[in-house]
């Protein structure tokens, strides 16, 4: 079977918009969660989150395409040029049409739909731009990246809640293992720090007021998080023929449904898919020496991932280091999985493994080594990331070191 | 008032108003945790107040749910609080 590597990355989010900086802010345990900063927030009750500040794509991108870009576009675009120059590739090696890229989001042009929803509703203004509906499509960040790299082969996005990275990384991997392409660009992007985006999300109940304390006794929600994580995958065999730099392999992929409940989650579907996973790279549980986990903070997933683990490691779960990188970027949504295999490549590569801050009391109901607030050294083989979607939708992803 | 409240938590759970009794908990209601949040949303468009409850803390918030009875009390502080803010 064909195996597939990482060979570049790029990100964009609240701790840095570069790789390298995301990576010294998670080894550092910094927090990038700060009172949010937008038109209206004052009517919001949820008023923190991890925002990109001062964002000026006008440095980054060109500024006569920028009016086709949302924000969760141009996050994708600036991510998807770090992780294409990281490979070193100007364009697709070899045949592009053996070449693709899908990204995974939630909302899409969450933003571009709040502006024109103010402008015809509340300002009664009966135009909106031209653009908004190329702008706001889900599969806008994908196909803005095909042209800007010349990918002609398959080119898709996928939107399934908190998966969505997950399922994108998952699926880019599937594709080139199986021979339908050569490399894909894959990732996610996610932009819905807006008055509109946090209204609704904090008719639901779950958001934190105060701040992001996963796996801890006495959390309160979560914490929304932006920004985008775009990696270059690619066949092995290609990417070392070509003296490509590998940051990882990906060894193994599990997607499920739980078919239970619209926002609950499942520790007995969490445990499938990270069995699953496991068994898809043909590596046990033993050989796991990192758990990136999705440790939303809030009360019901954290207990929900902490009982899934133990029932996968058994004896292990309390040893096998845990960590959410999500108390540092917040919950990225859409993008969340792709900005958290950063700390599953750093703990690969490095030894480096990224803490979960904001950890204030242990909580019987998570009886896990969460890496509490600071960084630990640790040579590790095998990382596993796992992402639970609303909707019950489940991925995991199995790396191991290039 | 009362009444009103009852008939909004009998919607949610799906039930007639002459069933719910003010001692009966939401569990004994059967409302789920998707059914709560739309009750209480329900109590806040239809009475003008914002409810303190955020489903992690479930029914250890601030505000009582512990019992009919008790959210009916507990939206009468909120509206009586309401009056004292707007005097």
């Amino acid at each position: 079977m064909r195996r597939v590597v990482i060979t570049g990355a790029g990100t964009v989010n609240a701790l840095a918009r570069d790789v390298p900086g995301t990576w010294a802010a998670m080894a550092a345990g910094r927090s990038a969660i700060g009172a949010l900063e937008f038109p209206d927030v004052e009517r919001l009750s949820i008023r923190i989150g991890a925002q990109v500040r001062d964002w000026r794509p006008e440095e980054h991108l060109d500024r006569t395409r920028l009016s086709l870009y949302d924000r969760f576009t141009q996050f994708a675009l600036v991510a998807g040029a770090e992780a294409m120059a990281q490979a070193g590739l100007a364009a697709a090696p070899g045949d592009a049409t053996r070449w693709g890229a899908v990204i995974g989001t939630a909302g899409g042009g969450n933003g571009t739909v709040n502006e024109a929803f103010r402008a015809v509703f509340a300002e009664g203004r009966n135009r909106v731009h031209p653009f908004t509906v190329p702008r706001l499509m889900n599969n806008a960040a994908a196909s803005h990246l095909s042209m800007q790299w010349g990918l002609t082969g398959p080119v898709f996005s996928v939107a399934t809640a908190c998966s969505s990275s997950n399922h994108a990384i998952g699926l880019a991997f599937q594709m080139i293992r199986a021979g339908m392409a050569d490399g894909m660009l894959a990732g996610g992007a996610e932009a819905m720090l807006n008055f509109g985006g946090l209204k609704a999300w904090e008719g639901l109940r779950v958001m934190s007021p105060d701040g992001c304390h996963p796996f801890s006794l006495g959390r309160n929600g979560m914490v929304q998080g932006e920004g985008a994580g775009v990696f270059v995958l690619e066949e092995r065999e290609a990417a070392l023929a070509r003296g490509a730099t590998i940051l990882a392999e990906v060894r193994g992929f599990c997607m499920t449904s739980d078919a239970g409940d619209i926002v609950m989650p499942s520790a007995e579907g969490a445990a499938r898919t990270i069995g699953g996973a496991l068994a898809d790279a043909g590596v046990t549980p033993a050989e796991v020496g990192y758990v990136n986990a999705h440790g939303t903070g809030t009360a019901a997933n954290d207990r929900c991932e902490a009982a899934a683990i133990h029932a996968v490691f058994g004896a292990r779960a309390e040893q096998v280091p845990v960590s959410s990188t999500k108390a540092m970027h917040g919950h990225c949504i859409g993008a969340t999985g792709a900005i958290e295999l950063l700390a599953c490549i750093m703990a690969l590569r490095d030894g480096v493994i990224a803490p979960t801050i904001g950890y204030e009391a242990p909580d019987p109901d998570c009886r896990l080594d969460v890496v509490p607030n600071a960084a630990r050294r640790a040579p590790v083989e095998v990382a596993i990331s796992n992402a639970f979607a609303f909707g019950g939708l489940n991925a995991v992803l199995v790396l191991s070191a290039g | 008032m009362q009444e009103q409240i009852i008939s909004i938590i009998a919607r949610e759970a799906v039930i007639d108003a002459d069933q719910v009794r003010p001692d009966m908990t939401l569990d004994e209601l059967g409302l789920d945790s998707l059914g709560l949040v739309e009750m209480i949303f329900s109590i806040e468009e239809t009475f003008g107040v914002s409810v303190p409850f955020n489903a992690n803390e479930g029914q250890a918030g601030e505000f009582d749910l512990s019992s009919v009875g008790a959210i009916v009390g507990a939206v009468e502080q909120l509206i009586a609080g309401r009056g004292a803010a707007v005097a």
